[in-house]
C-alpha cells in the first residue's frame, strides 16, 4: 500500500518541486553582487551534476558490483545498471550543456580545456561506450557480465572529477555549498532553493529509472513470450 | 599463477614470431604514422621537439589498439575459447600472461617509434634515453588496460570498432601523465608525479584485471 502510494506520488512531487525550483530560482532569489543573473544556474548545473555522476552513475556501479557478487547476481540488478546509466548518459549531456551556457559569458568559451569539463566529457565517452558494449553482445548473460565489469572500470574516473579541481588548479571554480572547513557558502533563500533543485532532480532520476526500468521490463518479457509462442510453433509443426 | 602466465606468454610471443604481424604490419604503419604526424605538423614546426613527446603518444595510441585487436584475434578461431576454459587454466593468470606478452610487443614498438621520434621529429637523445623508464611503465600499464578492455569487446558485434571507444577514454590519464613525463625529461623538469599516477594505473589495473578477468572468461 504505501509503496504504491510513494510510487504514485514520485512523479507529481518531483513535477512540484521542479517548478518550485524554477520559480524560486527565476524570481524570487536575488541577482549576484558578481555574477548578476547568470548565478540562477547555480540552481540548475550543480543539482544535474551531482545526479550525472553520484546519483546515477553510482546506482549502475552499484547495480553492476550487485551483479558480479554471486549471492545477489539476478536480471533486476542488470536491467538497474543499464536503466541507470541511460539516464546518466542524459545527465553527463545536460551537465555539459548547462556548463557550457555559464562558461560562455564568464570564461568567453564555451568550451575549455580543464580539468573538470574534460574528465566529465570522458566519463560521457565511457557511459556511452558501456551502451554500445551492451549493443554488441545478445547473450544476455555474457552481456550483463561484460557491462557490469566496465561499468565498475568507468567509475574509477567519478573521483577524479569530484577531486579534479583539488589536484588541478584549472579554469572550473572549487566547492561552491561548502568551504574545506564544512562551512555553509550559500545562506538564506539561496540555500533553500539550491537544497529544493538538489532534491527535485534527485527525485527525477528515480522517476526516470522506474519508467525506464518498466519499459525494459516490459520487453524482456515481450521477448521471452515471442521466443516460448516460435518454439511452440516449432513443436507443433514437428508433431504435424 | 606466474607458470601459467608465463605458458601463456610464452605462447602469444610465438605466435607473433611465426606470424610477424607486429614486424612487417604494425611497425611499418607506426613508423607512417609518425612521419603523417611530422607532415602534418609542417617542416618548420615538425623540427621543434616539443610536439615530439605527444606525437609520440598519439602513435604508440594507434599500434596498441592494433597489438590490442591482435592478441585478442588470437583467441577468435572457432573452438580456441573452449579449449582454454577446458584446460581449467586460473583466469589471473591468462591475465597476467597476456598482459606481459603485450606489454613486450608495446615496448619493442615503443622503442622503434623512440628512434622514429628522434630521427624524424628531432627529439633530443638524451631526453628521450631518460624518458624511456616512463614510456616502458606507461606501456605496460596501456598493456594491461588493453589486455582488459580487449577481453571485453572480443567476440562481440564490431569488436575492432567498440574497443577504441571503450579503451580510448581509459588510456586518457595514462597519455597525459607519459606525455609529461617526457616532456618533463626534455626539459629537466620534476618527473616523479607523473610517475605516481603512471605507477599507480599499472597497479590498478593489474588489481582489477586479477580479480575480474575470470568473470568475462566465463561461460
Amino acid at each position: 500500500m504505501m509503496k504504491q502510494l510513494s510510487q504514485r506520488l514520485l512523479g507529481p512531487v518531483t513535477l512540484v518541486l521542479l517548478a518550485l525550483t524554477f520559480w524560486l530560482g527565476m524570481w524570487v532569489t536575488p541577482p549576484d553582487k558578481v555574477q548578476g543573473d547568470l548565478v540562477r544556474l547555480v540552481y540548475v548545473h550543480p543539482a544535474i551534476a551531482w545526479v550525472a555522476l553520484y546519483v546515477s552513475f553510482g546506482t549502475a556501479t552499484i547495480a553492476s558490483a550487485l551483479y558480479l557478487w554471486k549471492r545477489t547476481r539476478s536480471m533486476v540488478m542488470d536491467r538497474v545498471a543499464h536503466c541507470a546509466m541511460e539516464v546518466s548518459v542524459v545527465f553527463i549531456i545536460l551537465t555539459l550543456i548547462t556548463g557550457s551556457i555559464w562558461g560562455r559569458p564568464t570564461w568567453g568559451v564555451w568550451w575549455a580545456w580543464d580539468a573538470r569539463l574534460t574528465s566529465t566529457a570522458i566519463l560521457g565517452v565511457l557511459a556511452v561506450g558501456y551502451l554500445a558494449l551492451r549493443r554488441a553482445n545478445d547473450d544476455p548473460t555474457l552481456r550483463a557480465r561484460r557491462s557490469a565489469v566496465f561499468a565498475i572500470l568507468s567509475a574509477i574516473n567519478v573521483p577524479i572529477i569530484h577531486f579534479s579541481v583539488l589536484w588541478w588548479k584549472t579554469l572550473h571554480q572549487g566547492a561552491t555549498v561548502f568551504t574545506a572547513n564544512r562551512t555553509l557558502l550559500i545562506h538564506g533563500i539561496m540555500a533553500w532553493t539550491l537544497l529544493i533543485s538538489f532534491v527535485a532532480f534527485t527525485l527525477l532520476f528515480f522517476w526516470l529509472l522506474r519508467a525506464r526500468y518498466r519499459l525494459e521490463e516490459s520487453r524482456d518479457r515481450a521477448r521471452s513470450a515471442a521466443l516460448a509462442t516460435s518454439l511452440d510453433m516449432r513443436r507443433r509443426e514437428g508433431a504435424i | 599463477m606466474i607458470r601459467i602466465a608465463w605458458l601463456v606468454a610464452l605462447k602469444d610471443l610465438r605466435i607473433e614470431a611465426r606470424s610477424r604481424v607486429l614486424l612487417w604490419q604494425v611497425l611499418p604503419f607506426g613508423a607512417m604514422a609518425l612521419l603523417l604526424s611530422g607532415l602534418a605538423l609542417g617542416p618548420t614546426h615538425a623540427g621543434h621537439s616539443s610536439a615530439g613527446p605527444g606525437l609520440f603518444y598519439l602513435v604508440t595510441l594507434f599500434v596498441a589498439l592494433l597489438m590490442i585487436n591482435r592478441s585478442q584475434a588470437i583467441e577468435r578461431t572457432p573452438g580456441t575459447r573452449a579449449s582454454i576454459a577446458t584446460l581449467g587454466l586460473d583466469p589471473a593468470g591468462v591475465f597476467l600472461g597476456k598482459t606481459l606478452a603485450l606489454a613486450i610487443e608495446l615496448w619493442v614498438s615503443g622503442v622503434v617509434l623512440l628512434c622514429g621520434a628522434v630521427l624524424v621529429l628531432h627529439t633530443a637523445l638524451h631526453g628521450a634515453l631518460l624518458a624511456l623508464p616512463s614510456i616502458l611503465v606507461t606501456l605496460g600499464a596501456m598493456a594491461a588496460a588493453g589486455t582488459l578492455y580487449g577481453a571485453l569487446t572480443s567476440g562481440g558485434e564490431g569488436a575492432a570498432t567498440l574497443l577504441p571507444v571503450l579503451t580510448l577514454p581509459a588510456f586518457a590519464p595514462l597519455l597525459i601523465s607519459g606525455e609529461r613525463s617526457f616532456s618533463a625529461a626534455l626539459n629537466h623538469g620534476a618527473l616523479w608525479q607523473w610517475w605516481v599516477i603512471v605507477v599507480v594505473a599499472l597497479v590498478a589495473y593489474l588489481g582489477v584485471g586479477i580479480l575480474l578477468y575470470g568473470v568475462l572468461e566465463e561461460s
